[in-house]
């Protein structure tokens, strides 16, 4: 063979280096490693050290001296954030919202899912269509209208009022109910779709089963529809729930400022108070909080890959 | 019974839809409105629009913003196609388990905690190598691409997992080296996928608030962005005939999109139809004993 | 008795020339721990229709895939025409194949799809234009040239593969179950078309299946495969009338399968405990299993039926009585089957024109006599 007539270092080279599908992997995750791994040792790193008003604001962990190698873990931040009710209120308000968030959308959208996946063909492209179009237009414009309808000169209130149940404008938003209406109104789509898609690839021959055993049209759902569709349910449910735990936008413009949540309150230590170590350290409790649900999302994602 | 059943998801589905659109129409409707108070009709204008056009900062941000996003797109398809290929083809190889949970974890991860590491990653490597200098069209960019990269990663992996192997099998076969397989028969029968991708990828882009805040500079301000710091000093109508621009688009988008779905079903009826029609005389002429 | 020599795999040398035409030299296959393909050897001739015949598991699939190099061996090497392809990647081998999807690439029509291969190689458009009308001609496609794999049927789809697949004048041509996506109406004239097909260009084949009857019709030599090895390899003929295992009687075909123990005084009767007569094999085959448990097969259409004589002819060897308990009429023949006084069940083929000899065809619960010569003993191992 062509081999052995090849120079030694040759094929040296030729043993130690990646063949094709070494490149092939190890471009991307390369790649991937630099700008999705590291940025998150950085953010480790940055949340042992110690605020400063230098450039960059925090200190070096690794001082080389004349012949030591000093080390500074500074765990300033991290003991503000046990420590001050701000963090612990900021992270039980977003985990609360999160999960409220999840439960009215899956109140609304398992049923808006069900619904189409039961509709002709033809309506339910169209209906589909309907639900995705909202999704493509600018999501800030969106929740500005949302602005002008629940403020209190706004649509709905003076809707209200010109019915005559109402004489003051009520109080819409910024408060807790114009966050809801926010963050719902921007995360159904995330329920809606996977749950449609896993909803439409269920073999429709199971609940005609069903019937022709016996079954009454609510127990065929309960019995068979429901049970059958948890893993949509879930992909849902953890779609929704672990972004809208760092939900920024929404909270900043149509909530409270008593509904402090997490996003807020990194933001404004990250650009505000320029407390960099301290919005790491908060960021690095998110992740922690959040690893669980991500988890369970990663393996609900490998079992069925939900294209969205 | 069965009737009142039907006619309480028509009425549940109705009001959910009006729901969605609510904000859509309010947004169309005023952005014609003379009024500057957008909730008080009073009659109808194009000021508005012809603010818009008068308006630089906006202007500017709308082409830093498709800029950006053009990039965005192209850059994500590409790097997202690849991850998309190495996940259906590689099932298992050294670190697969952390390669896949990076890939899934943008998905769902909160952007403020991608924002600040990604910003915290500039900002270090800025004083180590002295590269990115300061903020801007660069990180955003790249930024940009680290959202978009796993939607388009796990979009190219159904797609190519649902692909007949045989195929690329064949291609080797009859005599195609790996690469001129993948051009020559994997990308074109993965073409609507990545369409979709690229068209998804411009979208989150140009839509995208937090990571773009971390990762602006000084001069580099994207739409969302200028339209939130007005957004925070009140309101200012303007915004609603930008958003009634950026609707139109976007139906008019979905509304070709779903007639050249309908154009290809169509297609591929009359194929079926027409292989039905082949395989009913092959069937007839083997009753005939073979001549 | 037949003394048909059958090869086996372990022992046969490598062949030159016109008989080792492809070689298959001590080729295993392991995915894991699980051995797929277990150091086999075969010797395919050139010009030779070749099937490997198999039920799904038992390697056939693997061994072709490595023939066409879309997997690599655990060990062994692969001879093609005196060359050693084994290292060759698939893209460079003169070996094609079809595939059990047709594998038509959806994107491209069908010249397109036939060109494919030539165009890899280099051949100049206008030779190109020509081959491909050729051997679209020989399948009887020409008129479809411009149509696209989705609009033809299943059995248009698979002469165009064929026609991809022959256009580049491979060395070896290879078929993955080539008949199974099609309806079994159109089976036996696609099979008939195919073999001619293949004549008349003269290329050596080798095709993989799990129907026997296919691989009865169409090769010339076979190979039934179980477990990654080959149990027998031999002519269809050989194959059928001597089996050499009970696995392989029980494939290709059906049979009748009886165990016994020869009596130890020498003699060539099998004492069999489901038959009340013993079998009588015939000297030859008894002398090499004395003492041994021996398994005998007896093929359905070898039984002869008739109504229960006097004693004397009741009480030779190689006959039974059974009751009928099973009619299956098949048109051309009829299959009875027999329930012994043992409770065995025994099936029997009889002809058509045979029948009608009776004076009244055998009928439910009939009481028969079953009757079978030396000659249609056939002994496993």
């Amino acid at each position: 063979m062509a081999r052995t007539t090849q120079p030694f270092y040759q094929r040296a080279l030729l043993r130690w280096m990646p063949g094709a599908k070494g490149w092939a992997i190890g471009l991307p995750f390369a790649f991937l490693l630099v700008f999705f791994m590291l940025p998150f040792l950085m953010v480790l790193k940055i949340s042992f050290a110690e605020s400063t008003m230098d450039v960059p604001p925090f200190t070096h962990l690794l001082v080389l001296g004349q012949d030591k190698l000093t080390v500074l873990l500074n765990f300033e931040s991290y003991l503000t954030i046990v420590q001050d009710d701000i963090y612990f209120a900021a992270y039980a308000s977003s985990l609360t919202v999160a999960f409220f968030t999840t439960f009215f959308c899956l109140l609304v959208g398992y049923p808006t899912a069900l619904l189409i996946a039961n509709a002709r063909p033809a309506l339910r492209n169209l209906l589909l269509m309907g639900i995705i179009l909202p999704f493509w237009t600018s999501y800030l414009v969106r929740v500005y209208a949302w602005i002008g309808i629940l403020k209190d000169q706004g649509l709905a209130n003076r809707l209200l009022m010109h019915l005559g149940l109402s004489d003051t404008p009520l109080a819409l938003m910024h408060n807790t109910f114009g966050l809801y209406v926010g963050m719902v109104y921007s995360y159904l789509p995330y329920m809606v779709l996977p749950m449609y898609a896993f909803l439409v690839k269920m073999d429709a021959s199971l609940p005609e089963a069903a019937r022709d055993l016996g079954a009454k049209p609510w127990e065929v759902f309960f019995t068979i529809t429901l049970p059958l569709s948890l893993p949509g349910m879930s992909a849902g449910c953890l779609l929704v729930f672990i972004p809208s735990v760092g939900e920024y936008v929404i909270p900043e413009l149509l909530g409270s400022s008593q509904d402090l949540m997490i996003g807020r309150v990194m933001w404004s230590d990250f650009f505000n108070s320029i407390a960099w170590p301290l919005a790491s350290a908060a960021t690095c409790v998110m992740v922690a909080l959040l690893l669980l649900p991500m988890a369970w999302f990663q393996r609900v994602q490998n079992r069925e890959p939900q294209a969205l | 019974m069965k009737h009142l059943r039907r006619h309480l998801g028509s009425g549940f589905l109705a009001l959910v839809f009006l729901f969605f659109y609510l904000p859509i129409l309010s947004v169309v409707v005023y952005s014609f409105n003379e009024s500057v108070i957008a909730s008080q009709w009073t009659h109808f204008s194009l000021k508005w629009y012809a603010k818009l056009l008068g308006d630089s900062e906006i202007l500017d941000a709308c082409r830093t913003s498709l800029e950006l996003a053009l990039a965005t797109a192209c850059s994500s398809v590409v790097i997202g196609a690849w991850i998309g290929y190495v996940l259906a083809n590689y099932r298992r190889f050294w670190g697969s388990t952390l390669f896949v949970a990076m890939v899934n974890a943008p998905l769902v991860l909160p952007e403020v905690i991608s924002g600040i590491s990604l910003l915290l990653l500039f900002v270090s490597l800025e004083q180590t190598l002295g590269w990115p200098q300061g903020r801007g069209m660069a990180t955003m960019w790249i930024g940009h691409t680290m959202l978009c990269v796993s939607y388009v990663a796990i979009t190219v992996q159904a797609r190519l997992s649902a692909m007949d192997k045989s195929l690329t099998e064949a291609a080797r076969d009859l005599g195609a080296p790996p690469l001129r397989v993948f051009f020559d028969i994997t990308l074109p029968l993965i073409a609507p996928s990545l369409l979709a991708g690229w068209v998804l990828s411009l979208t989150i882009s140009l839509d995208d608030v937090i990571m773009s805040a971390f990762l602006s500079g000084p001069e580099t301000t994207t739409l969302p962005l200028a339209l939130l710091s007005r957004m925070r000093l009140g309101l200012n109508p303007e915004i609603n005939a930008i958003g009634t621009l950026i609707i139109a688009v976007v139906t008019l988008g979905v509304v070709a999109n779903s007639y050249y779905l309908m154009k290809r079903e169509q297609r591929q009826a009359r194929h079926l139809r027409m292989a039905v029609l082949n395989t009913s005389s092959e069937g007839r002429v083997a009753q005939s004993p073979p001549t | 008795m037949s003394t048909l020599p059958n090869s086996n795999n372990r022992s046969a040398e490598p062949l030159l020339g016109e008989e080792g035409f492809l070689q298959i030299v001590d080729v295993s296959k392991k995915f894991g721990e699980v051995t797929v393909v277990d150091r086999l050897h075969l010797s395919v001739r050139r010009k030779e229709f070749f099937a490997l015949l198999g039920s799904s598991g038992c390697g056939k699939s693997t061994l072709l895939r490595i023939m066409a190099g879309l997997e690599t061996p655990s060990s062994g090497r692969v001879i093609l025409d005196g060359q050693d392809i084994t290292d060759l990647p698939a893209h460079r081998r003169p070996v094609n194949m079809m595939f059990q999807s047709y594998a038509l690439f959806p994107h491209m029509n069908v010249s397109a799809n036939v060109a494919y291969g030539l165009k890899r190689e280099g051949v100049a458009r206008p030779e190109r234009e020509e081959r491909v009308r050729e051997v679209l001609e020989l399948v009887q496609m020409g008129a479809y040239a411009s149509h696209m794999p989705s609009q033809l049927s299943g059995g248009q789809q698979q002469r165009v593969a064929l026609a991809r697949s022959l256009v580049k004048s491979p060395k070896l041509l290879l078929l993955d179950e080539p008949m199974s996506a099609l309806d079994k109406k159109i089976r036996q004239k696609t099979q008939f078309e195919l073999g001619t097909i293949l004549q008349k260009v003269g290329v050596t084949c080798v095709m993989v299946t799990h129907d026997q009857e296919e691989a009865m019709t169409m090769a010339d030599r076979l190979a039934v495969m179980s477990e990654g090895a080959i149990v027998q390899l031999g002519t269809p003929e050989n194959v059928y009338e001597a089996p050499s295992t009970r696995f392989a009687a029980e494939f290709i075909g059906s049979t009748n399968v009886f165990t016994g123990t020869l009596a130890q005084d020498g003699g060539s009767a099998l004492y069999c405990g489901e038959l009340e007569r013993p079998l009588e094999l015939g000297f030859a085959m008894a002398n090499a299993r004395q003492g041994h448990a021996v398994q005998v097969s007896i093929r359905p259409e070898r039984i002869r039926l008739s109504l229960p004589a006097s004693d004397a002819q009741a009480s030779t060897n190689n006959s039974a009585l059974g009751v009928v308990e099973q009619i299956g009429y098949m048109g051309s023949y009829t299959l009875y089957y027999l329930r012994l006084p043992s409770s065995r069940v025994v099936m029997v083929h009889v002809p058509r024109e045979i029948l009608v000899a009776f004076d009244h065809e055998p009928d439910y619960g009939d009481i028969m006599q079953l009757r079978w010569s030396v000659r249609s003993l056939v002994v496993l191992s």
